[in-house]
C-alpha cells in the first residue's frame, strides 16, 4: 500500500472550500418539532417514496367517501338529520382506522429501530423523552387527521343542508373530542406494539391482531352476556378492547348512542371508570415507549 | 478537546473501561484497540449517553455527566454500525439529521449539499441509500456527522468494511476534516497501522486500560532505518548473527527485525539498522563484504508504530501480560499490535475473508 493518501481527482475538482457555519443552532425544542413534523408527514408518505404515499392516501380517501356520500344524500333528499351521528362514524369505520395504524405505526418507529437510526437521534441534543413525545404526537395527529376530516365533511354538509346549526355544532364538537381520544389511544397502542416488534411485517400483523382479537373477544362475550340478559356485564366488558373503550367513554359523556349489543353502554358511574382506564392506557403506552428506548439509546 | 480522569465503566460481567486518564488535544487523534477494548464505550460516555461508573470526563470543556445536550450540539458522531434507512435518499436523510442538530431548514439544505459534495457524493445523493455501496454509505454516515459543522467529530471505525482503496480514500477524507474543515477528530480503529498516516496523536487502549498515548511524530519521526538481509556462508553458518555483531562493533544501533519487519513473519533473518547519516550505508556494505556474506537486500524503511512498540520494555506497558519467551518478551498488547499491522499490510484480509 502506498504510504501517501491519494484523494480521488473528482474531490479536488469540485472542492470549493469548506464553509463554516455560524448561523443559528435552534436546539432541543426545535429538533423535537422537526422530528414531529417529519414523522407526521411521513405518516402520509410525504417526503418518502411515491409508493409509500399510496396506502395512507387511499385509506384517507376511504374514510372520507362515506361521509361525502352521506352529505350528498342529506343535501339532495332534504333529510332533517345526518344518517350517522358524528360520534358513530369512527366506530363504523374502525377497520379502516385499524388498517391505517397497522401500516403507519411500524413505519414510524420500527424503521428507526430496525435500521439502527435511533442512536443517531440520541447523539444529538434531543433526549429520549423528546423522541418518544414527537413520535407519539405525530402518530396521534395523523390519526386525528384521518378521523376528523370526514367529520368536518359531515359538518360542512350538514350546514349546507341547512340542518340545525346549534345541534350540528354540538354534535361535531363531541365527535372531535371522541376522535381526539381515539387518536391518542390508538397511537399509543400502535406505537408500543410496533416498537416491540421491529421486524419487517411483524409489526403490521401484531397491530392488526391486537385490535381485532380484542374487539372480537369483547363482542363475542358481550353477545353471550346479552343472550343471558346480563346487561351490566355488557357495559363493563367494553373496557377490554380499544374501540369499545372509546365507545363507552362517548356513550357516558359525549351523548353518543352505544354500539354495544343491545345498546347497553355504560352509565355515568361506570363511565368514570372508562375514562380512567382510557387515560391510564394512554399514559401507560407512553411509559412503555420510554422504557423501550432506554435500551435502544446506543 | 477531550479529557478523562480515572474514567471507568463496569458492566455486570465486564469492565469496559478501567481508570482511563487521557488528555486529547485538537487535531486528529486515533483511538486504537482490539475488539472489546472499550473504544465504543468511551465514545458513548463522551457523548453523555452512558454514565461512567466512576471518574470524570469533559468534552470541549463541558462535563459529560451534566452537559450532555450542549456537547451533542457541538460534536458529530459516526456510529460503527449501519444506521441508514434504505428507502430515503442521502440528501433527505442528511437534511433531516441537520435539522435534528438544530439547523434551520434552509441552512440544513445548504449545508447538506455542501457536506455531501465534500465527502464525495454527487448525483447518487438523490437515490435511495439502499442501493449504495459500503463506501458510499460510510460517506453518508460521515456527512451526517459533519453537517452541523461540529467542533469535534467522533468517528467509530469509519474504515470498517472498506477495501484498501476505499480505506485510503476514507482516511484521506478524515485527514481533510481537520486540515481543510478545521474540525478536530477522534477516530477509532483496531488497525494500528492505518492510523499512523492519518493521526497527529494515537491513544492505544487494551482491555479498557491505557496502553500508550503519544504523538505520531514520536513514533515515526525518529531516524529512518535500513532493513538488511544477508546469506550465510560456509565460514559463517549464522551470517545474520555475525553481521549483527560486526555492525554493533562499528557503533551502529542494530537489532533483529523480528516478526513484524514488514508485516510478515520473517524469523530473525532481517536486521534493522538505524540510519545515522550517509556513511551508514557504506559501513553496512563494507561489513557484509568483509564477512564474505551475500547481500540479499538492503532497503530504507521508515519506523512504523508497531516497531516502536516492540522496542519498549513490555513490563512498562503491559504489566498483566506474561512475557512470551519466543517473541522476545512481548506483552499481550504488543502481540496484538503486530497482528493488526499484518492485517493492514495484507490489505484488509479480515474483510476479504
Ligand atoms: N451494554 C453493554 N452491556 C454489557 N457489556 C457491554 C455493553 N456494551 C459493551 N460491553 C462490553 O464492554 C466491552 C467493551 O466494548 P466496546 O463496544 O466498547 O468495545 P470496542 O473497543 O468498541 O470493540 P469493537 O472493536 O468490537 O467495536 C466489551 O467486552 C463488551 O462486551
Ligand atoms: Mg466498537
Amino acid at each position: 500500500m502506498p504510504p501517501e493518501t491519494t484523494a480521488p481527482a473528482q474531490d479536488v475538482i469540485h472542492n470549493i472550500g469548506y464553509r463554516n457555519y455560524s448561523g443559528a443552532r435552534l436546539g432541543r425544542a426545535y429538533a423535537r418539532r422537526s422530528l414531529f413534523s417529519q414523522s407526521l408527514r411521513g405518516a402520509y408518505g410525504l417526503g418518502r417514496s411515491a409508493k409509500s404515499k399510496v396506502l395512507p392516501m387511499i385509506l384517507l380517501g376511504v374514510m372520507c367517501v362515506p361521509a361525502a356520500i352521506m352529505v350528498a344524500v342529506a343535501v339532495t333528499t332534504k333529510m332533517n338529520d345526518l344518517p350517522v351521528a358524528y360520534t358513530r362514524y369512527a366506530i363504523l369505520l374502525q377497520a379502516v382506522i385499524g388498517l391505517y395504524l397497522a401500516s403507519q405505526a411500524p413505519q414510524s418507529v420500527s424503521r428507526d429501530l430496525r435500521f439502527k437510526t435511533v442512536p443517531l437521534y440520541f447523539s444529538r441534543p434531543i433526549e429520549r423523552v423528546d423522541y418518544v413525545a414527537a413520535k407519539f404526537a405525530a402518530m396521534a395527529s395523523a390519526l386525528f387527521l384521518l378521523t376528523a376530516v370526514p367529520l368536518l365533511i359531515l359538518y360542512v354538509g350538514a350546514l349546507l343542508a341547512k340542518l340545525d346549526f346549534a345541534d350540528q355544532t354540538k354534535g361535531f364538537a363531541q365527535g372531535l373530542v371522541s376522535v381526539a381520544l381515539l387518536s391518542l389511544l390508538f397511537a399509543g397502542l400502535g406505537l408500543v406494539v410496533a416498537a416491540l416488534t421491529p421486524r419487517r411485517g411483524f409489526g403490521v400483523a401484531a397491530v392488526i391482531a391486537v385490535l381485532t382479537i380484542s374487539y372480537g373477544a369483547v363482542s363475542t362475550v358481550q353477545g353471550i352476556a346479552l343472550a343471558r340478559d346480563n346487561t351490566d356485564a355488557i357495559s363493563w366488558l367494553g373496557l377490554f378492547s380499544p374501540i369499545t373503550l372509546i365507545d363507552g367513554v362517548q356513550t357516558a359523556f359525549l351523548s353518543a348512542t352505544s354500539a354495544f349489543p343491545g345498546g347497553h353502554g355504560p352509565g355515568t358511574g361506570t363511565g368514570v371508570v372508562y375514562v380512567l382506564v382510557l387515560l391510564a392506557v394512554i399514559a401507560g403506552s407512553f411509559g412503555l415507549l420510554m422504557r423501550r428506548y432506554r435500551k435502544a439509546g446506543l | 478537546m477531550i479529557a478523562t480522569e480515572s474514567l471507568s465503566k463496569r458492566f455486570p460481567r465486564v469492565t469496559a473501561l478501567d481508570r482511563l486518564s487521557v488528555d486529547i488535544t485538537p487535531g486528529v487523534t486515533g483511538l486504537v484497540g482490539a475488539n472489546g477494548a472499550g473504544k465504543s464505550t468511551l465514545i458513548k460516555i463522551l457523548l453523555g449517553l452512558s454514565p461512567a461508573t466512576e471518574g470524570r470526563a469533559s468534552v470541549l470543556g463541558l462535563d459529560v455527566a451534566t452537559e450532555g445536550a450542549a456537547i451533542r450540539e457541538r460534536v458529530g458522531y459516526m456510529p460503527e454500525h449501519d444506521c441508514l434507512p434504505p428507502d430515503v435518499s442521502a440528501t433527505e436523510f442528511v437534511v433531516h439529521m441537520a435539522r435534528m442538530s438544530g439547523l434551520p431548514a434552509t441552512a440544513a439544505r445548504e449545508r447538506t449539499a455542501d457536506t455531501l459534495r465534500h465527502v464525495g457524493l454527487y448525483e447518487e445523493r438523490y437515490r435511495p441509500m439502499g442501493g449504495y455501496s459500503t463506501g458510499m454509505k460510510q460517506r453518508v454516515k460521515l456527512a451526517q456527522a459533519l453537517v452541523h459543522d461540529p467542533r469535534l467529530v467522533l468517528l467509530d471505525e469509519p474504515t470498517n468494511g472498506l477495501d484498501p482503496v476505499g480505506r485510503d480514500e476514507m482516511l484521506g477524507l478524515i485527514r481533510r476534516v481537520h486540515t481543510d474543515f478545521g474540525i478536530s477528530v477522534l477516530v477509532t480503529s483496531h488497525l494500528l497501522g492505518e492510523l499512523e498516516r492519518t493521526c497527529d496523536h494515537v491513544v492505544v487502549i487494551d482491555g479498557g486500560k491505557l496502553l500508550r498515548s503519544s504523538s505520531t511524530d514520536d513514533f515515526t519521526q525518529s531516524t529512518g532505518s535500513l532493513a538488511v538481509e544477508v546469506t550465510d556462508s560456509d565460514a559463517r553458518p549464522d551470517g545474520t548473527a555475525a553481521l549483527l555483531a560486526a555492525l554493533a562493533g562499528a557503533g551502529l544501533t542494530v537489532r533483529p527485525a523480528g516478526r513484524t519487519a514488514d508485516g510478515a513473519p520473517v524469523s530473525g533473518r532481517v536486521l534493522l539498522v538505524d540510519v545515522l547519516d550517509e556513511s551508514t550505508y557504506d559501513t553496512v556494505r563494507d561489513a557484509v563484504t568483509d564477512l564474505g556474506l551475500g547481500l540479499v537486500r538492503m532497503e530504507q524503511r521508515r519506523h512504523r508504530i508497531a516497531e516502536v512498540f516492540r522496542d519498549e520494555d513490555p513490563a512498562a506497558t503491559a504489566p498483566a501480560g506474561p512475557a512470551d519467551p519466543a517473541g522476545g518478551g512481548w506483552g499481550a498488547g504488543h502481540q496484538w499490535a503486530a497482528a493488526a499491522q499484518r492485517d493492514e499490510q495484507n490489505g484488509g484480509a479480515p474483510d476479504a475473508a
